[in-house]
């Protein structure tokens, strides 16, 4: 049971089945990304098979992510006249966004007492995946505990984002879209994109937008805060 | 099919020789994306030639997800030595994030609409 293209289809099934039942009940609990990873997790401890063993398939599917935010860049085309209209909140609010998410991260977790290099691989947990692999990998963090604190947060601002913005007295769809994708990257537009195609369309901006500046404040802010 | 994926890892291409040459840090697929806006910004890609397997990859990419999120099962000890730290910095941290961005941009949006 520790073939490859077994493993490979469970995925894709767990993955299927879990989209499905999330569509027919509307639980946002029940993400199937969350699911998908909870369920393989049991599958592989049950049947003990390593994660090496796994991830012989598993990186085929990895594979995808790099080139995924590369084709990013056409919706970026077709949002540059928008992005130009509202560059002053876009910008203003980008920013404030991610150094308000870095440095907050990085304050709590360190003050409840993480070790430095959790706290490194903390630091770019609002950007989608291989963007917060290569800062974390490159600051001396430890790359898949990024993964994963990454897929958690994404999860987590998908279930929890909408419930925020109404409690904060959020109202209109471009700040609501910008705030998903902000917080929570691919995970959080696609949960915003199911809400209303406007607030994807924005989400995706801030999945984006966030991923550059991270890049470039996350060493910065680890800098001047001397954990590197 | 087979331009669509040449002009998505000609991108990425461009953006690892970049990286590897300058050895600068920065993610290599920001580098492709930027560049891949760029090509049909001045029209060397087109629109429609492309937006078929962006639009695959894009909607999928919460499944790419799936494989390093199951990579937690190899840090199951580190996590629970630091579970509280890691959950609570990353809840408040989110929650922060998602108010300070939403407001901020509504701010300066309403005030230079009127």
């Amino acid at each position: 049971m520790d073939n490859i293209f077994v493993l490979l289809a469970l995925t894709f099934a767990v993955y299927y089945i879990a989209s499905i039942v999330r569509k027919k009940t509307g639980i946002i609990l029940l993400n199937p990304i969350l699911i998908t990873i909870a369920v393989i997790i049991c599958y592989l401890k049950f049947a003990n098979i390593s994660f090496e063993t796994y991830n012989e398939g598993g990186k085929y599917i990895e594979f995808w992510l790099k080139p995924a935010i590369v084709a990013l860049g056409v919706p970026l085309y077709k949002h540059l006249d928008s992005i130009k209209r509202h560059f002053i909140p876009i910008f203003f609010s980008q920013l404030a966004g991610c150094v308000a998410g870095i440095i907050s991260v990085i304050a709590i977790a360190d003050f409840m007492g993480a070790t430095n290099d959790v706290i490194i691989s903390l630091a770019p947990k609002s950007v989608t995946t291989p963007i917060a692999i290569e800062i974390s990998s490159a600051l001396g963090g430890i790359e898949s505990l990024t993964a994963a604190v990454v897929v958690c947060v994404g999860i987590l601002g998908a279930m929890i984002g909408y419930r925020t913005m109404s409690i904060i007295k959020l109202s209109d769809d471009a700040s609501k879209g910008m705030a998903m994708g902000t917080a929570s990257h691919a995970v959080g537009t696609a949960a915003s994109m199911e809400v209303n195609p406007v607030h994807g369309v924005y989400a995706t901006l801030g999945l984006i937008i966030n991923g550059i500046l991270t890049s470039i404040f996350a060493p910065i802010i680890l800098r001047v805060m001397g954990y590197i | 099919m087979i331009i669509q994926c040449l002009i998505i890892f000609a991108c990425l291409a461009v953006g690892e020789l970049i990286v590897m040459l300058t050895g600068i840090k920065f993610p290599s697929s920001i580098i492709g994306m930027i560049l891949l806006c760029t090509l049909l910004k001045v029209g060397i890609v087109k629109y429609d030639k492309i937006k078929g397997m962006a639009n695959v990859l894009i909607s999928n990419m919460g499944f790419f997800f799936i494989p390093p999120g199951i990579a937690l099962m190899l840090y199951f000890d580190i996590i629970e030595a630091q579970f509280w730290p890691i959950f609570i910095s990353a809840l408040v941290s989110t929650i922060i994030v998602i108010a300070v961005t939403g407001w901020v941009f509504q701010l300066t949006n309403r005030k230079r609409n009127g």
